[in-house]
């Protein structure tokens, strides 16, 4: 059986009893074991999957069962899942076998759905290219037109990204802390959203900045995201940051198109130096709404160019914190003949991290240290108001902005590894949603000359996922984005 | 901060001293659970068995609070007359340290719970001196590292990890070893009878880092040094002469104290410098985003606030209102359940009369005994029976003493006891005027001699006594045998 | 500001990570590459400004005093890297 179902199609065909979950299940455990050489999976959980798939069919089978019954997904190893090994794509975490599942992975459980394994990642979510993985780089399933050269498939959900894109999955979970759904999402041609802060709990995924951090769907389509984010999102009492906000049927609230929606374009968004394919992808963008009865606004955000920069302060300042735990006490890699508890520390940790983790850890410790603290800190969440701020001013005018995803299509593997502040600037257009807390989505909107995808981005108000949903589909029915990637990777 | 007084003064040999005193307490919040995680804080588990993976620090584990945690903090504050602040924010301490699983004490730092209060402190001299409270903020306790069950290596138990603390810091207001241990004391007074800390000092459940200077009287403040989880009040006491000594002996013999934490010996008597604590700390504080500000409604601070108890120094006034000596009325409001014991024995009875009876006869008891207040085998409704019929002149004193001793050791009502064994004073003339017939008759010669020295009376009162059993009135046996040998009315 | 050999030395001590020596060099070059760039958030008049301490506009959620939890030590240990009984091992610290 294929495998190149949505994730809509799928749960239709299961509820007709058309095709059987351990049929569907048993295909994409091929296709992960053929799938591979794109390293896109770090642990794959093919007996689970098949016990799984099994109990979803008699559930069927009397007529029952949830809103993702059978349907096998793929989880980013960054969710804590019980009786998994769970890696968080770093060395620290050992053999880490969690004894308690995320709500979000409980959540998709409870609603029936199928694990095929855990997906590859940057480190600690920590990249934007996924070669910061202790598990090794993930590669695109898509290439340059007349090129065998490997592509990064974004990060930090790039084991994600990839397993949707080469159908791997119906569709994956992600996390995004500056970008990480979107970003990777936008270069694999797949639909990725990132919720309002809050949308999803927290709990049970492995914390990178704990102000910033958000889990959501990454799909093949934006129908599918919705779907995927009613089953993630809820209520968590667990979760002192869970917003107590009813979770909506964002499925339903897709219909009803975009007639008179206000579709702000920020202009700072237009920057020097872009590659003019994104500058004209994104007019295009705006056509497409307004040719479907939007009303395009052109809006201002005013401090968008110090997002990165406040960014890289506070969350590397968050991951200091929230790595400390990573110690060699209680779980995780302990270094061998250690001289005493801080050696014992000091090398654990050296040992355990990779660089671009030590590397924010460094920052993080020095901007929180005596004497820097309001230099940095203090003055970056005040940015972040500035910041948060901007959006308020502009949803006067908007319900909606689009923007363009990524500065770019995906680049190979490699070529921006050397540079940190390079790597960091795939997340220019990401990271300021994150910094305000709001719900961002990138959806495919075309190829590049040398035939890679690029996507779009649609931001929305707090808790109107519903909203930029819907702006999305119009997007993706308008761009009509049907392009896969050729299947290279079974031969290899 | 308090003016110096000279009397608190120690000598040097190049003159006086001045000791200056400030005390953070670390008090443990009398909850059922810890204040981030639903585990328990029941003292003596087994290790590590009352820890929820928040408190281990396990990956991806966030804090809730505990609702309860919070009203103890308000509680407490609202008894120390301070400012409750509607807005507080938790914050990280970041150190590495085995017992501290997440690599950072959750805390509050710039913006704590309480602000500004005040403890009035009373001192053996029958004065009091105000001691500034700067803040109260909750905090989580660490777990317990244990050094001595293996050569090589340290073990671990997260079990207190977590637990609610409310750190209470003072101004530093104390100028004796003697005020750091009455602070300690009336601080214990308070949560104990706010209910907010056990006070329990041997389980750690109150425990104090000391912070002491010194200095020439009206100089600035010198260096000081903090002596770290001193767990008792004498220990402060001891820890504090000690330490002023060793500081004055440095600064005299031409050295510099350095800020540093110590440690206080309880078998040697000494502080000592802590080498673990010696590199100095940069805790990066910054506020726990797995949290959000701490917002206060003012109505339910107000709430809280109207189910305060009397508070030690109201209840004291109160006491010594109704006629106590501000001596007795410290002693009896020192620990609720013994304020409220008296009130039980004193309802309906002279103040003092009841006051001198629980000091006298059922402290003394207890303390013969080595029993506290809490296993005080006689009610205080029974004492109170017994002070009610001394006062009635239904019994003696003396009978008082022993129908206490057997309802102490046999139980029973003391009313219905006084009747079944025949107690009750005897005020019948007859009876007694048939007493002292009987010894007048047995000893002419004492007539004779009591005649000549009339102060002798006082023998034939006891004769008379032991003749009815103790149970004559003594007044009316005097008033009698004044009359029936004729003796002068004053005497 | 310009961070030195030292000031790596002496953060990634506070980080309790082990840099090798000669890593200092190109450690304190990566850092202030980075730190370079966010200068710029110099430029910014915060004056007035609070700083953000929360994104969503919702109130701490507090839960009732009640215990829920524990009994775990087992589930502790098992991922323990050095256990005895329901201890956790790590090498003799000194007071």
């Amino acid at each position: 059986m294929s495998t190149a179902f949505t994730l809509a199609k799928a749960r239709d065909a299961l509820k007709a009893r058309k095709i059987s979950s351990k049929e569907l299940t048993q295909s994409f455990i091929a296709a992960v074991e053929q799938g591979r050489p794109l390293n896109a999976f770090v642990t794959e959980t093919p007996e689970k999957a098949l016990a799984m798939a099994a109990a979803s069919d008699a559930r069927l089978a009397k007529g029952e069962g949830g809103a993702l019954e059978g349907l096998p997904l793929a989880i980013k190893d960054l969710f804590c899942t019980k009786g998994v090994r769970t890696t968080a794509g770093s060395r620290i975490l050992g053999n880490f076998v969690p004894p308690y599942e995320s709500t979000v992975t409980q959540n998709l459980w409870n609603a029936g759905a199928v694990m095929l394994g855990k997906t590859n990642m940057d480190e600690f979510a920590m990249g934007s290219s996924n070669e910061t993985s202790a598990h090794g780089p993930v590669f695109n399933p898509w290439r340059a037109k007349n090129s065998n050269a490997n592509l990064v498939p974004g990060g930090s959900s790039g084991g994600s990204s990839c397993a949707v894109a080469a159908d791997l999955c119906l569709a994956a979970t992600g996390t995004d802390t500056g970008g990480s759904i979107r970003q990777p999402a936008a270069v694999t041609g797949t639909v990725g959203l990132k919720p309002t802060y809050g949308r999803c709990s927290r709990w049970g995924i492995v914390a990178f900045a704990s102000s910033l951090d958000q889990a959501g769907p990454m799909t093949k389509t934006v129908r599918d995201a919705a779907i995927l984010l009613g089953s993630m999102a809820s209520v968590d009492a667990k979760d002192s940051t869970s917003m107590d906000v009813p979770v909506p049927d964002y499925e339903k609230l897709l219909e009803g198109g975009i007639k008179g929606l206000k579709v702000g374009i920020p202009k700072e968004y237009r920057m020097d130096g872009a590659p003019p394919e994104i500058a004209a992808l994104w007019d295009k963008g705006a056509d497409w709404l307004k040719a479907q009865g939007a009303e395009i606004v052109e809006v201002s955000l005013p401090h968008t160019k110090y997002a990165l920069p406040t960014y890289y302060i506070v969350a590397p300042a968050e991951c200091s914190s929230n790595l400390a735990r990573y110690d060699g006490v209680r779980f995780g890699h302990r270094a061998k003949s250690a001289r005493d508890i801080t050696d014992l520390y000091e090398k654990s940790r050296a040992e355990g991290f990779g660089a671009e983790v030590q590397r924010r850890i460094l920052i993080g410790t020095y901007v929180l240290s005596a004497g820097y603290y309001d230099a940095y800190y203090a003055r970056a969440q005040k940015l972040r108001t500035l910041i948060a701020r901007d959006f308020t001013e502009a949803y006067r005018k908007c319900d909606v902005l689009l923007t363009p995803a990524t500065p770019g299509p995906a680049f190979a593997v490699g070529d921006k590894s050397d540079d940190p502040v390079a790597m960091y600037l795939n997340d220019v257009f990401t990271v300021t949603v994150n910094l305000a807390g709001l719900p961002g989505l990138a959806v495919p909107a075309g190829l590049t000359e040398t035939g890679l995808p690029l996507g779009l981005q649609l931001i929305g108000k707090a808790f109107d996922e519903a909203t930029v949903l819907r702006a999305g589909l119009a997007i993706e029915q308008a761009a009509g984005f049907a392009h896969k990637p050729a299947n290279w990777w079974r031969a290899a | 901060m308090n003016a110096p007084v000279p009397n608190k003064f120690i000598k040097g040999q190049t003159g006086e001293w001045e000791i200056v005193i400030g005390l953070e307490v670390h008090a443990q919040v009398l909850s059922k659970s810890k204040l981030f995680s639903g585990a328990s804080t029941e003292f003596g588990a087994e290790p590590n068995a009352q820890v929820s993976f928040v408190d281990a620090g396990m990956p991806g584990m966030l804090p809730v609070i505990n609702e309860k945690c919070v009203e103890q903090a308000v509680r407490t504050g609202l008894g120390l007359k301070a400012k409750i602040n509607l807005s507080s924010i938790f914050d990280r301490k970041n150190y590495f340290y085995p017992d501290l699983p997440q690599g950072y004490q959750i805390s509050q730092y710039k913006n704590p719970i309480v602000g500004e209060g005040e403890v009035f402190i009373d001192l053996k001299d029958g004065s009091s001196v105000r001691v500034g409270i700067e803040r109260l903020h909750l905090e989580q306790d660490a777990g317990k590292s244990l050094h001595d069950q293996n050569p090589d290596s340290s073990y671990v138990d997260l079990n207190r990890s977590g637990i609610a603390l409310m750190e209470i810091v003072t101004r530093p207001d104390m100028r004796s070893s003697e005020e750091a241990a009455a602070f300690l004391k009336k601080l214990r007074a308070i949560v104990r009878y706010l209910g907010t800390c056990d006070g329990n000092m041997d389980e750690g459940s109150m425990r104090a880092d000391v912070n002491v200077s010194v200095r020439k009287p009206g100089a600035p403040l010198g260096t000081r040094c903090e002596i770290k989880n001193v767990n008792s009040m004498r220990f402060v006491a001891l820890a504090v002469e000690y330490e002023a000594r060793r500081q004055v002996e440095i600064i005299e013999g031409g050295g510099a104290i350095k800020q540093e934490t110590r440690l206080f010996d309880s078998k040697l008597n000494e502080t000592r410098s802590m080498r673990s604590k010696e590199e100095a700390h940069d805790y990066r504080y910054f506020p726990d985003p797995d949290l959000l500000p701490l917002e206060l409604d003012v109505a339910w601070v107000a709430a809280i606030e109207k189910t305060l108890p009397e508070l030690p120094d109201e209840k004291r006034a109160r006491f010594v209102a109704a006629g106590l000596s501000p001596y007795d009325a410290s002693v009896l409001t020192a620990e609720r359940e013994l304020a409220d014991y008296y009130e039980d024995l004193a309802k309906g009875v002279d103040a003092k009369a009841a006051a001198n009876w629980l000091n006298n006869e059922v402290l003394g008891r207890l303390n013969r005994d080595g029993l506290s207040i809490a296993d005080v085998p006689v009610s205080a409704a029974a004492n109170n029976a017994i002070v009610a019929m001394i006062a009635e002149g239904a019994i003696s004193g003396k009978i008082a003493k022993d129908l206490l001793d057997i309802v102490w050791n046999e139980g029973g009502d003391p009313r219905a006891l006084v009747e079944s064994r025949g107690l009750r004073q005897v005020t019948d003339t007859g009876a007694i005027d048939a007493a002292i017939e009987a010894v007048i008759a047995a000893n002419p010669a004492k007539v004779e001699e009591v005649k000549a020295k009339p102060k002798l009376a006082a023998w034939f009162v006891g004769q008379v006594m032991k003749q009815t059993g103790g149970k004559a009135n003594p007044v009316a046996v005097n008033a009698a045998l004044k009359k029936r040998l004729n003796l002068p009315e004053e005497g | 500001m310009s961070v030195d050999k030292d000031t790596v030395r002496r953060i990634a001590k506070l980080a309790r990570l082990a840099v090798p020596e000669e890593n200092l060099a190109p450690m304190a070059d990566a850092l202030n590459g980075i730190f370079n760039w966010v200068e710029m958030l110099g430029e910014v008049n915060v004056e007035g400004v609070p700083a953000m301490t929360s994104v969503i506009a919702q109130k701490l959620k507090w839960r009732p005093d009640a215990v829920t939890d524990g009994g775990n030590a087992d589930a502790l240990m098992a991922n323990a890297p050095e256990h005895e009984g329901t201890f956790f091992v790590v090498p003799k610290v000194v007071e």
